[in-house]
């Protein structure tokens, strides 16, 4: 084997490779949020259709997307094959467990991961699919803009009438908020950053994403749906 | 006061263990493992298997006296090995579960006694220094910072007890190894080898079959030595910076 793949496969690649694709996923989350924001203007979804237009057609945009749905699918099957290892490096269980020593969110990442995982599909599923690969949106058209664009918040708004996929949504984003809880801080130390002077930031800075962020999502489907 | 035990008892390696029960009268003066001498000496008495469990300095030092005590290695004290746990943080009718450390990588040989020789391995792998590095006196001729001094002394601690894989979730060594790393990389005798010590050592610990590091932090919560989390950081960034200097592969 070269050194690239002895160190893919030791247990410190295999903890980057999740450290670093985890972190890709949380910058991801805070400009995905930005944009989708944007569902919450009263202006009968114009600016959020000519953005969804845009982020769909955009070549360089496509580039960072493929990107990014690989890295979703690395960190996801890297993850539960990591987690499976870990299971099974305790063939006897302990009679009594411990609960103390540690987080409920740190013992379930791959529980929390599959919870989001499951979310995502029915995520993607319903706007990214519908909106990639199959004409079911309709096309509109706003002055002072020259293409068609397909009608997406049209479908959000009827998706997030039904009270089981805002459900699944607020479930999702708890599992998120949780998964977050104890990973955001767990990447950097994985990254080999652990400093009596910053590392008392990054754990604070990681709850306040771990819940600003879920929160920021979960606000545009309860608004939909109570609101609206 | 009167306690009931619950004890892992298990024959060899290859063979199945089950909990057997016991009544114990204790003093709150002993030691935990005192209060395993008297069960110990009932036993004998009436011609029955003494329970077998490591110990050796009895002052929480060796590292030897390995157990789960209720779900918590060494017991529940923080900073505090097995012989040094005392029966006053017990009170009267009590009922104890003790098991052995639980690892792959540390299999049973009798009762509560695991082999830990893959530590052993470990540390052949990469944690000393391959010349002679002199007597005090030497030593003294180099300058080394107090700061730097004292995170190494800390790292030093470690007593090779193996509390840190029976806590961790996925029975990962990534305290032990990184207390090592660390005891002789913040030195300036132990610098020289740093990176391919680093590297050695975890496809070593890696080998063992000890499960990969989730960062829950139950090692440094469960540690009778107090050895630091930032350790394992210190560890992860010495192994990446030793995988591209390194010219080994
Ligand atoms: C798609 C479903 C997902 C699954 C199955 C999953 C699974 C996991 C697992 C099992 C771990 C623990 C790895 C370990 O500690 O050894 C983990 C860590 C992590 N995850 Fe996820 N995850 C998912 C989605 C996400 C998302 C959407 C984000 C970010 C927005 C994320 C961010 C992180 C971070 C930052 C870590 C910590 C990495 C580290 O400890 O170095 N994950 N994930
Ligand atoms: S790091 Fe702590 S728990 Fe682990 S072997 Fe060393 S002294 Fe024991
Ligand atoms: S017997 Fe030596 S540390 Fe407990």
């Amino acid at each position: 084997m070269s050194w690239i793949t002895n160190f893919l496969t030791s247990s410190l690649g295999k903890k980057l490779v999740m450290s670093l694709t985890g972190l890709f996923l949380i910058i991801f989350l805070v400009v995905h949020l930005a944009g989708n924001l944007q569902l919450l203007f009263d202006d009968g979804g114009e600016a959020f259709n000519i953005y969804a237009h845009m982020m769909s057609t955009d070549p360089l945009i496509s580039v960072v997307a493929y990107g990014l749905y690989f890295f979703i699918l690395l960190h996801m099957v890297q993850g539960i094959l990591i987690a499976i290892q870990n299971r099974g490096a305790r063939k006897v269980k302990y009679a009594v467990g411990n609960r103390k020593s540690n987080t409920f969110a740190s013992r379930n990442m791959m529980l929390l991961g599959l919870l989001i995982f499951f979310f995502l599909a029915v995520h993607m599923g319903d706007f990214w699919y519908k909106m990639k690969f199959t004409n079911d949106l309709d096309m509109v058209t706003y002055a002072g803009y020259d293409a068609a664009v397909r009608d997406l918040y049209t479908r959000v708004n009827a998706a997030f009438q039904e009270w089981w996929i805002v459900l699944i949504y607020i479930i999702g984003l708890i599992a998120l908020a949780l998964h977050l809880w104890h990973g955001f801080q767990s990447a950097f130390q994985t990254l080999g950053l652990n400093h009596k002077k910053y590392t008392p930031i990054i754990q604070g800075l990681g709850k306040i994403y771990s819940i600003v962020i879920p929160i920021g999502f979960a606000i545009i489907p309860l608004y939909y749906f109570f609101v609206k | 006061m009167k306690l009931k035990l619950k004890i892992w008892r298990q024959k060899n390696q290859n063979s199945k263990g089950k909990f057997s029960n016991y009544t114990v009268e204790a003093s709150p003066e002993m030691s935990f493992l005192e209060m395993l001498d008297v069960l110990n000496q009932q036993l004998i008495e009436n011609k029955e298997e003494p329970v077998a469990f490591e110990h050796d300095c009895r002052e929480g030092i060796c590292g030897t006296c390995s157990m789960v005590i209720n779900g918590q290695p060494h017991g529940p004290m923080g900073l505090t090995t097995t012989c040094q746990l005392h029966m006053r943080h017990y009170k009267d009718g009590d009922t104890i579960v003790i098991e052995p450390f639980r690892a792959n990588s540390f299999p049973v040989i009798k009762d509560l006694v695991v082999d830990r020789a893959s530590f052993d391995r470990i540390i052949e792998a990469g944690g000393f220094i391959s010349v002679n590095t002199g007597q005090a006196p030497d030593g003294n001729t180099i300058p080394i910072e107090q700061d730097e001094a004292k995170k190494s002394f800390d790292a030093a601690a470690c007593i090779g007890c193996g509390a840190c894989v029976a806590a961790c979730p996925n029975s990962s060594a990534m305290l032990f190894t990184s207390a090592k790393v660390a005891h002789l990389g913040y030195l300036p005798q132990g610098q020289v080898e740093q990176g391919k010590r680093v590297k050695r050592m975890v496809v070593q610990m890696d080998k063992e079959g000890f499960g990969n590091c989730s960062n829950t932090y139950a090692c440094e919560a469960e540690c009778p030595k107090g050895i630091s989390v930032a350790n394992i950081a210190k560890m992860n960034r010495a192994y990446f910076s030793a995988v591209v200097s390194t010219d080994e592969k």
